[in-house]
């Protein structure tokens, strides 16, 4: 789309478009760069001279166990914490949708864990489940469960997924709501007087009406917990016990800062990079597809 | 119980109060992590250490707050909301002058190098801060930046959201406003001043709600360039209070922090709850 009016000159839109284009520049495009010319390099031990190992690094860190046990860990997070704030949310927009009061009453208060940063919400989550003070973790003792996340992989993905679902409820709950306010009542009621119950006409009707919002939720959630939820697992297990809770996104970080490894970490970078293309094309995709149905 | 029963048969009301149970209860679930920090932060340590702890709030109220507030772990909790504070309104007020002025530019005018710097400036949409954190590092390091407020801010402004989002709206600006400014003989920075920016009021709003919150949740950025506790933002500062060995976390100042560190985004969001849809809906179009 363009303008049909515009105005003349070319140095006044140069400066205006400068301040954007200088900070993308020096803090997105040279970094960016930087990870790709890194990723084909090993430093010594001495950090004195790098080594070109061309595609080395990459053929390294695809055959390495670790790093791919990291891809099936991501893979797993990333459709336990899609699943665990989708469900509850389309169930609480179903439940607000039915009242004709109050539904604005349970919003207001539905939408505040949005507002908690998830390294804060992992802080709250392993304030409940603390081996030691945790009050969950102590009432499961009392029931003859013991448990330790700390120890325990299966039992510190579990904690990590909830933390990291926990505030989407609130995301994903604002977007299945306006949808099912969309939904044409007329639909609805026409349904009704055939005789449908409530059961059919959600299965029949309206789940397959609200299919965009889903499949927009579904790239949105995915997107989420590959990236922002780092603060989640840095607080509560950071990465461990034994790489079980240590995600793509983690691994960039603990192989880079931790680690030191720099040609290993700007590898991962550029790997995250393709996947963070692919999940763009498909949200794109997509949004083409919304605006034609 | 006879009565619930029976109430079920009258589909109407049974359904209404059911649904009513099931929000309830789904709220109270919902909230329960944050009910359970507050209590924790108006009890005494004491009181944690021996679990189960109490449900309901004790008397330490003033005195975990003002502990948190003005001496902290490390560092004030109130220096550390201050570093939040300006960091957020840094990001937002940042990304909504630059993108308001590149958004400006490309829909405007027609300038060599428009469709390159369009492209590019789609790119930046594609990459989040925590794919590039090794080189961006490296660059806010050699600029000196470690450890400032500028190296909090500038490397999180870069990206498109903001710009592609105004971008879409001076589109759908008349186009005989700027035709008629064009008669008039006004400057494009007099048309950009006296109408697009005041038309683009609720979006600019609607964009700072969501960019602050953006800002303020920031994590692992602050927490790899802020070595100095002084510079500590509050959301990253919280995991710093941990201590390293064996003994027990301060829990009662630690949950001070946590309920501290939620109250100025849940305003946001609650008080300016339409805006904050508005954008949350906008900028995920």
């Amino acid at each position: 789309m363009e303008k049909r009016v515009t105005f003349r000159g070319w140095l006044l839109p140069l400066l205006l478009i400068a301040p954007q284009v200088i900070i993308s520049a020096v803090f997105f495009f040279y970094p960016a760069g930087q990870a790709i010319w890194q990723s084909l390099f090993i430093p010594d031990p001495f950090g004195l001279s790098m080594q070109y190992v061309g595609l080395g690094n990459f053929e390294f860190l695809l055959s390495d166990p670790f790093y791919r046990a990291s891809f099936v860990t991501t893979a797993i997070f990333s459709i336990l914490v899609t699943l665990c704030s989708m469900i509850p949310a389309l169930f609480l927009a179903v439940l607000a949708d039915r009242l004709i009061k109050g539904s604005g009453v349970y919003r207001t208060l539905l939408i505040w864990p949005y507002a908690v940063a998830p390294a804060v919400a992992g802080v709250l989550w392993l304030f409940m489940f603390n081996t030691r003070v945790g009050v969950i973790s102590w009432y499961l003792g009392q029931l003859g469960y013991d448990w330790n996340h700390v120890l325990n992989g299966g039992e510190a993905m579990g904690l990590v997924v909830v933390a990291s679902a926990w505030g989407r409820i609130s995301y994903n709950f604002l977007f299945f709501f306006a949808a099912l306010q969309a939904v044409p009542k007329s639909v609805i009621e026409a349904a009704a007087i055939d005789g449908a119950r409530f059961w059919r006409r959600f299965w029949t009707i309206v789940l397959p009406l609200l299919s965009p919002t889903t499949f927009f939720l579904l790239v949105v959630n995915i997107v989420y917990a590959f990236f922002e939820t780092f603060g989640v697992i840095h607080t509560i297990t950071a990465g461990g016990p034994q790489q079980t809770t240590t995600i793509l996104v983690y691994k960039v970080f603990s192989d880079g800062f931790v680690g030191q490894d720099l040609g290993s970490s700007s590898a991962q970078s550029v790997i995250l990079l393709i996947v963070v293309g692919l999940l763009t094309v498909v949200q794109f995709k997509f949004i083409e597809k919304r605006v034609h149905y | 119980m006879a009565r619930e029963i029976h109430g079920m048969v009258e589909k109407r009301g049974a359904g209404l109060w059911l649904t009513h149970v099931f929000m309830i209860l789904g709220v109270l679930v919902i909230f329960f992590p944050i009910w359970l920090a507050f209590v924790a932060s108006t009890v005494t340590q004491a009181d944690i250490i021996r679990p189960p702890m109490p449900v309901w709030p004790g008397d330490q109220f003033w005195t975990n707050y003002k502990n948190a507030l003005f001496s902290g772990v490390n560092v004030p909790v109130g220096t550390m909301l201050m570093n939040s504070l300006i960091m957020a309104i840094g990001i937002a007020f940042g990304k909504i002058v630059i993108s308001l002025l590149s958004a400006f530019a490309i829909v405007y005018f027609k300038f060599p190098g428009r469709s390159v710097f369009f492209w590019l400036i789609f790119l930046t949409l594609m990459l989040p801060v925590e794919v590039r954190i090794v080189p961006t590092f490296e660059v806010v390091a050699s600029f000196g930046m470690l450890n400032s407020y500028s190296g909090l801010i500038f490397p999180l402004i870069a990206s498109a959201t903001a710009t592609f989002l105004f971008r879409q709206f001076f589109l759908t600006i008349p186009d005989e406003l700027a035709e008629a400014a064009r008669v008039d003989g006004a400057r494009p920075m007099r048309f950009f001043w006296d109408i697009v920016v005041p038309m683009s009021r609720t979006n600019i709003a609607a964009l700072f709600v969501i960019l602050f919150i953006y800002g303020w949740n920031q994590y692992l950025w602050p927490l790899l360039i802020t070595t100095d506790p002084e510079m500590n933002t509050i959301v990253m500062g919280i995991k710093q209070m941990f201590p390293s060995g064996d003994d027990f976390a301060h829990w009662p100042t630690i949950m001070a922090t946590s309920i501290l560190a939620m109250i100025p985004p849940v305003i946001v969001v609650v008080g300016m709850q339409r805006l904050f849809i508005r954008g949350l809906v906008d900028s995920e179009k």
